[in-house]
């Protein structure tokens, strides 16, 4: 693969004039004829019955033209629960679920409407944290949950949306035969997306009744699957286009606003757009999963990791949500890269009366990571054993076999280690340099491309893949560049439309580069496959003596001026002959499940989700002791992507990974007074900022995967993963404290170094 | 309502409003200018900056009202026609654009800085655009881009 001409090149992205001249249409940017606005109503309470809506006066007001309540929503849904609906029915749940939709000639008019509602709320009990939720006797968030289809019909405590344990071996025997016994208690806080862009929909019903709905979303099947679910119509009435995306991070993985802005549009017969101020998106929607994590690693004097146990109790909010496959996901993962043969990890998801927790960039592996790589480091430091020898002893290798038995089969897992031994400089007085490792998956279930050649050689690529801003759009235009070889120019990547587009199921899992990558090489492959059948009845030879020329030529192999140009192929194509060229590909990650000879699973276990990547990380820090701050001065980061067909796109996905795991580590907090969120603003929620970021060191190592596309495998949330356990084991070299809660703020910093004697205040 | 004079990008609009009404109103609800973008709405995210008299301000807390006869300078005029601009090609080739929702007002914040100070340092550049939250680069391609377009060495 020495000839690649666009495959490992960091071309600028596709979009780049488009973004920085603030031409790009966001949702908020476009305009309808005829268009309303619309506004949500909050509810204030966490968890009362709604005695009576009453939404007469909001009707009246000149210029709005439709109010609806839960009472216009009767369909349940959810992935894995279907314990949703997308407004409150009979009670409510959090504070500032949505209760009621207003859409009016302008934005706020709408809002004033919303204060003309009248709602009549009995205040109940409500569980604010999982030691609440699960109590004895403890109020049910949802009274009718034994009602509610499920995808996994085990049996439940109450306030619980999914248990799940996978073990493997024989976990307490192990722990008996060890030397060195870590255990300890983990805490990990709500982090908030903070996509800059607030979720939104635009939606519009035509004279048929079909409605299409351009929203800021991860995946258009996705929000076609569960408008159409919602308002109970056919997928094939349901029209879903991705506009531009303004991040998500997987907050805009399910519906966010779309079903609202749907029915508005088919009851108001009105083009209507619905865009979050951000207080209504701090408050309506999701947060990473807050997580305790009982974990024990046991190893053997000679450094051997034989056994981990974890326990995990994940808050879920107040819907189900994704929360049975990241707790499923957290479980699979928790071993972390180490041949540990003995593992028992049992996990549950609780409800509680918060805002619902979701999938975010990591999907319950930053929350496991963060115990796990911090005992590795403890037992590191019981057995006197530089932290990267110690990992390398243990790590897994390309043929061993991951949790539940599927092959690693590419991994540059050790690579990383020693890449990243070799760039860490020495130590510097006041300074502490931990260490931190990470395996994810990239792939999840299936999808499709297609790929056309126009009649004048140039190609048109539809995958239907939203581009979140990590820049798929131009890699998997350079994947199907490359195949074709042809200039990047030359192909329109087309936006992402249910009513064009072939299936993919989501920008998530770190997937699109390798799933989408493939289907996108495949149905490349396909096209130059016909394009060679039509060379070589024009060039009058086989088609095994042909070759892409770069520049899109098909020629003879060893006769130089033997060649036709695209453009002719496909004119003979479209005019004379055979029909236009189209190159269609569908793949799927075929799922296999676990090997029950090796691995007892009950409740939701997933195994097979895509072929594993690595990563392992190193950050350097100063604590203040008198403020008990933390200054991360720098992180090197070397990550095993395959192969990096975008080198700066690489870059770009772990300096903007690590950056948003460092706030994770240090101040990112969802907080709580009571029942309220108590920081749901942008100047109260700390997100990093310019001068807030270490120097990065990005180390690209490329072990190429069989089955990715030139090799390729996924980026995107890998990167986030090991910063928080990173500082912390820092933290320990520099300090000799041990940190177990995120964030790592100067207050609990405080209290480690105190020994305990400074007690800071709990999470909730 | 009210009716006030603002010039944007060299041009003078006449424009009837709320008084409460912000320049970011104006100019995304009543021009069609949606490069400044609202992000929050209360002057946090820097994703609706401008500039006003040349200097970066968020358009989101300035009164369209208190704007009278001053001088808005938005994305839209930042570039040649179709032609970047020396410094918007830089961020594009550096990998400093992902999401591209913080995009525009960074160009802003980065040519406020420019213009008292053509050769910033790193920390300079971090400190011109530290309120300016960007979620996806990290900020490093960001402040390398910059130091690339003024000639300083990458960081």
């Amino acid at each position: 693969m020495t000839d690649m001409t666009v495959v490992g090149q960091s071309a600028p992205r596709l979009e780049g004039h488009e973004k920085i001249t603030g031409r790009t249409v966001y949702v908020d940017d476009m305009q309808r004829s005829g268009m309303l606005h619309a506004a949500v109503l909050r509810s204030p309470y966490a968890h009362a019955r709604l005695v009576s809506v009453d939404v007469t006066a909001a009707r009246a007001l000149p210029g709005v033209h439709g109010v609806l309540t839960g009472a216009d929503f009767p369909h349940r849904y959810g992935a894995f629960v279907q314990d949703e609906v997308a407004l409150a029915q009979g009670k409510v749940r959090y504070v500032g679920e949505p209760v009621a939709v207003v859409a009016a000639d302008t934005l706020a008019l709408a809002r004033q409407a919303l204060g003309l509602i009248a709602i009549d709320y009995q205040e109940l009990p409500a569980v604010m944290t999982p030691v609440e939720a699960l109590a004895p006797d403890a109020p049910l968030v949802h009274d009718d949950f034994a009602a509610y289809g499920r995808r996994v019909a085990v049996p439940l405590p109450a306030n619980v949306c999914a248990a799940t344990t996978i073990a493997e071996g024989d976990v307490e025997a192990a722990f008996a035969g060890c030397d060195v016994v870590i255990e300890g208690t983990y805490e990990t806080q709500a982090q908030v997306h903070c996509y800059l862009e607030p979720c939104g929909a635009l939606a519009e019903a035509d004279a048929a009744g079909k409605v299409t709905v351009w929203s800021s979303c991860q995946s258009v099947f996705r929000v076609q699957a569960t408008v159409a679910e919602v308002l109970g119509m056919p997928m094939s009435r349901v029209r879903a286009i991705a506009t531009r995306v303004g991040g998500a991070f997987g907050g805009k993985s399910d519906v966010t606003v779309q079903p609202l802005a749907a029915l508005l549009a088919v009851r108001t017969r009105r083009p209507v757009k619905l865009v979050l101020s951000r207080d209504d998106d701090f408050m309506m929607m999701r947060t990473r999963h807050p997580a305790t994590i009982w974990m024990k690693t046991g190893a053997m004097a000679d450094g051997r990791l034989v056994a981990r146990a974890a326990r995990v109790t994940l808050d879920g909010g107040a819907y189900a949500e994704d929360s049975s496959a990241v707790l499923g996901f957290a479980l699979l993962i928790a071993r972390g890269p180490y041949r540990i043969d003995h593992i028992r990890m049992e996990g549950q998801v609780a409800y509680t009366n918060r805002l619902r927790a979701a999938g975010f960039r990591g999907y319950g592996n930053p929350q496991v990571t963060f115990a796990g790589e911090c005992q590795v480091d403890e037992i590191a430091a019981r057995l006197g054993r530089d932290p990267i020898d110690l990992r390398l002893q243990n790590a897994v290798r390309a043929g061993d076999r991951w949790v539940g038995g599927q092959a690693i089969e590419a991994c540059g897992f050790a690579e990383c280690l020693e890449k990243l031994r070799d760039a860490l400089p020495p130590r510097m007085p006041g300074r502490g340099i931990g260490v931190a490792c990470v395996t994810h998956i990239s792939g999840i279930l299936s999808t499709s491309a297609i790929v056309r050649v126009l009649e004048d050689g140039t190609v048109t690529l539809n995958t239907g893949a939203v581009d979140l801003g990590e820049g798929a759009d131009t890699v998997l235009a350079q994947i199907c560049a490359e195949t074709l070889k042809i200039p990047l120019d030359r192909i329109n990547y087309t936006v992402p439309d249910t009513d064009g587009s072939p299936y993919n199921w989501s920008t998530g899992g770190s997937r699109v580069t390798y799933m989408v990558g493939r289907a996108v090489a495949g149905a490349a492959g396909q096209a130059r496959d016909r394009l060679f059948q039509h060379a070589a009845e024009m060039l009058e030879c086989a088609t095994g003596d042909l070759e892409l020329r770069v520049g899109g030529r098909v020629g003879i192999v060893g006769v130089p001026g033997a060649e036709v140009p695209f453009r002719d192929i496909s004119g003979r194509a479209h005019w004379v002959a055979g029909g236009p060229i189209i190159g269609t590909t569908s793949v799927m990650f075929e799922g296999g499940g676990f090997d029950p000879k090796r691995s007892a699973v009950t409740g939701n276990g997933i195994g097979k989700l895509g072929t594993f990547v690595f990563g392992a990380q190193a950050a350097e820090v100063e604590v203040d002791d008198v403020t008990g701050q933390i200054a991360v001065r720098r992180i090197w980061a070397a990550h095993d992507v395959g192969r990096a067909i975008n080198p700066t796109a690489v870059e770009g996905q772990i300096a903007g990974g690590i950056v948003q795991g460092l706030g994770y580590a240090l101040y990112e907090d969802l907080r709580f007074d009571g029942s309220n969120p108590a920081n749901p603003t942008l100047m109260d929620y700390k997100v990093p900022g310019a001068l807030d970021v270490p120097e990065i060191t990005p180390i690209i190592v490329e072990h190429p995967e069989p089955s990715g596309p030139f090799g390729a495998k996924g980026i995107g949330e890998p990167p986030l993963v090991p910063v928080a356990p990173a500082i912390a084991n820092a933290v320990a070299d520099a300090r000799g404290v041990r940190m177990r809660a995120l964030p790592m703020t100067p207050e609990r910093v405080l209290a480690a170094l105190d020994g305990g004697s400074i007690k800071p205040s709990s999470r909730a | 309502m009210i009716t006030t004079t603002l010039t944007v990008n060299d041009r003078v609009h006449a424009v009837t409003v709320e008084a409460t009404a912000t320049v970011l109103d104006v100019l995304r609800d009543h021009l069609g200018l949606t490069g400044a973008k609202r992000g929050c709405n209360y002057g946090v995210c820097g994703t609706c900056s401008v500039l006003i008299d040349g200097r970066l301000a968020r358009a989101c807390l300035s009164l369209a009202a208190n704007c009278a006869g001053r001088a808005v300078t938005t994305i839209e005029a930042i570039g040649q026609g179709e032609a970047l601009d020396p410094l918007q090609r830089r961020l594009v080739e550096t990998g400093a654009v992902q999401c591209g929702f913080c995009s525009p007002a960074m160009v802003l914040a980065i040519k406020a800085l420019l213009a008292v100070n053509p050769h910033p340092t790193a920390a300079e550049i971090g400190a011109a655009i530290s309120g300016n939250i960007c979620r996806c680069s990290g900020y490093g391609a960001i402040v390398e881009a910059v130091m690339r377009a003024t000639g300083g060495a990458a960081p």
